[in-house]
């Protein structure tokens, strides 16, 4: 064993890598879920959006177009969720399985002409003093700019909701659409655009591994993100700041793990594989003790008429 | 035989009949893979090897395969519908296909099943499996003498006798030119995701190796390489030459296609008969991909110097003295490993310092 082989800065600076897909595809599910709709089709959105983003982002040579692209992508699949369960009036959860196989499959496809071809580099941020410093700089301050993008969104979802007009509508629409409906809020309009902004985000963390982490394209390489997504945002209680810490939570000990399993530590390995899962959902449930609950509407069809 | 498989096709499957009399010529044959054709490695390799089958026989054969069939039930049933359309040979290319092919095969004794790295035969039911641990000890060489930190970083996917086998023969040649190489070792405990891949090996890289072996199925370890700069890796199971100008130095190269064609062959004349391959270098199935420049001359020349004594027989990868890894002896001096002991190793050799999986 030889713990002092684990560099700390390097750990921790790698441990925000791994929860940034991971935390962008949940603060917009946890937008789509706070307007009371349950989308099981993450995956699919993250590994469209993986594609979309690698392939705008290999055609144009511009990481940044990529992500553009990858954000299109997953809320064009979004709108097609949005269009089966808010206008076709089709069950959620039937339609987010859909959804997921969808977006596997449609990625092959698109995929087909980019199996080893290595995207642009998305270069790292050259903060001048700053990221020179020792330890701080590498792990606050050395990163590439999706990062902090996404952790401004986890901010950014916060505020909305809690101190903006707007997030209270969205939340009464999540709370209770009839009640909503009666007050003269667009139940439907919300919840579909509260649908567009979680495929968005689901796009833009798939491409975030398929430009940033991985970085390269190959067919079903989201691998169940998308569903860690989707249980982060439930154990996190629809509350951003928590699935934040969730995501690094996750993100950190799946890093760990490794770092321990190369530097020989005498756990058992299978242990070592479990605990990403068992640690952030053990804190995140004792965390949610509180009186926090899901949506009140979450998941329930509205139609105006009853 | 034939009228009774006719009835049964027409009777499950109504219309198909026809079809199946005016192709009964054809030899028909299926393939199930594990994962995506497109995923770049083993799969991709079980698929140019079908490609060659159809280009060796033309209008002779009719291929067919399913992708991304999960191990298990389900490689059950898509057998079951590729023998009921007719199909004469069947290829099951991944390990945990095995229990799945034995019961269809039961089920059809006129269809003829291949099933790739496992153990069980029957009348019907003929296996192959390559010796990749071959080309591994090539990798350990070229590891062995390139390392710069002595850290040598090693992404296993399960502890199956497969991938350990893989492991002790790129240590045992790695220490042999270097005597103070380390080899650090993480379990993916999957076959591909490729963003746990490159976690992987970016917590190797980051805790000193600057060599990566890999033992997954996509190309993500050698993304990661690439992008910290001064590391060294390989190609696994495909050439993987998109990163030739990069970290890829040399590759194993998983060739099923002369396999494939012979035993195609045997259908077409008839004379198809159970067997159990285990084929290496020195017959093919192995290949090792070009060695890049980035490898100095000398070590270039030592590594094909061992890959010619592969091919030939002249030297085995598992040739004593070896100790196990508690120090219990194994191999005495000369004495050389059999298969048996091969194909159920669940051990380390000595001087790996990482403890096995229980």
């Amino acid at each position: 064993m030889d713990l002092s082989a684990i560099n700390p800065a390097l750990l921790l600076a790698s441990l925000m890598v791994a929860a940034t897909p991971i935390l962008l595809a949940a603060i917009g599910e946890l937008v789509a879920e706070r307007s009371g709709v349950l989308n099981l089709g993450v995956e699919g959105m993250m590994i469209t959006g993986a594609i979309c983003g690698f392939a705008i982002a290999v055609e144009t040579g511009s990481p940044w177009l990529g992500f553009a692209g990858a954000a299109a992508g997953g809320a064009v699949l979004a709108l097609l969720f949005a269009l089966l369960t808010q206008v076709a009036l089709a069950n959620q959860v039937a339609s987010g399985l859909a959804l997921t196989l969808f977006g596997l499959g449609l990625s092959a496809l698109i995929g087909q002409g980019y199996v080893g071809i290595k995207p642009p580099k998305f270069a790292r941020l050259d903060i001048p003093v700053l990221g020179d410093l020792p330890v701080v700089g590498r792990v606050l301050f050395g990163h590439d700019p999706m990062l902090y993008i996404a952790i401004a969104l986890v901010a950014g979802v916060w505020i909305l909701l809690r101190f903006s007009r707007a997030g209270l509508i969205l939340r009464a629409v999540g709370e209770n659409h009839d009640a909503a409906h009666a007050l003269g809020y667009k139940v439907v309009r919300i919840r579909i655009l509260a649908i567009l902004f979680g495929g968005a985000c689901a796009g833009l963390g798939g491409a975030y591994i398929s430009l940033v982490r991985v970085p390269q394209w190959t067919e079903g390489m989201t691998a169940g993100v998308g569903w860690i997504a989707l249980a982060l945002v439930v154990f996190g209680s629809w509350k951003p700041w928590r699935v934040l810490l969730g995501a690094w939570l996750f993100g950190g000990i799946t890093v760990l793990q490794l770092n321990l399993q190369a530097a020989g530590v005498a756990i058992p390995v299978e242990y070592l594989a479990m605990s990403p899962y068992l640690v952030t959902i053990l804190v995140l449930v004792i965390l949610s003790a509180d009186k926090s609950r899901a949506p009140a509407s979450l998941g329930k069809i509205f139609h105006a008429s009853q | 035989m034939k009228f009774t498989s006719l009835l049964v096709g027409g009777a499950l499957a109504l219309g198909m009949a026809t079809g199946a009399m005016a192709q009964d010529d054809k030899a028909k044959v299926g393939f199930i893979y594990v994962g995506p054709i497109g995923d770049g490695g083993y799969t991709f390799e079980h698929d140019q090897a079908r490609k060659a089958v159809v280009e060796k026989f033309g209008d002779k054969v009719e291929t067919t395969y399913v992708e991304s069939v999960p191990e298990g039930p389900d490689a059950e049933r898509v057998m079951t519908q590729m023998a009921l359309n007719g199909a004469d040979l069947i290829f099951a290319t991944s390990f945990g296909f095995m229990d799945a092919t034995v019961n269809t095969a039961k089920k059809f004794p006129d269809v003829k099943f291949e099933h790739a790295t496992g153990y069980k035969t029957a009348p019907n039911l003929a296996i192959y499996n390559a010796r990749f641990y071959e080309g591994r000890a090539i990798q350990g060489l070229i590891a062995g003498e390139m390392t710069e930190s002595n850290i040598v970083g090693y992404i296993g996917s399960y502890p199956i006798p497969e991938v350990i086998r893989g492991m002790n023969s790129a240590f045992i040649h790695a220490r042999k030119v270097n005597p103070d190489v380390q080899f650090k070792i993480v379990w993916a405990y999957t076959w591909f995701d490729p963003a746990k891949e490159a976690d992987a090996a970016k917590v190797l890289i980051e805790q000193g190796a600057d060599v990566i072996l890999q033992h997954t199925d996509s190309t993500a370890p050698l993304a990661a390489a690439e992008a910290a700069g001064n590391v060294i890796g390989f190609g696994q199971a495909s050439d993987m030459g998109e990163y030739a100008d990069g970290p890829r130095v040399t590759s194993i190269i998983d060739n099923w296609a002369p396999y494939y064609i012979e035993r195609v062959n045997a259908v077409i004349d008839g004379t198809w008969e159970t067997s159990d391959t285990w084929a290496g270098i020195g017959d093919g199935m192995v290949e090792i991909g070009e060695i890049t420049d980035r490898v100095p001359a000398e070590v270039k020349a030592e590594a094909l110097e061992l890959k010619d004594k592969i091919a030939s027989g002249e030297y085995h990868p598992y040739t004593g003295p070896l100790n196990k890894q508690d120090g219990t002896p194994w191999l005495a001096e000369g004495e050389i490993a059999d298969d048996q002991t091969l194909l159920g190793m669940d051990f380390f050799v000595e001087g790996i310092t990482a403890e096995m999986p229980k």
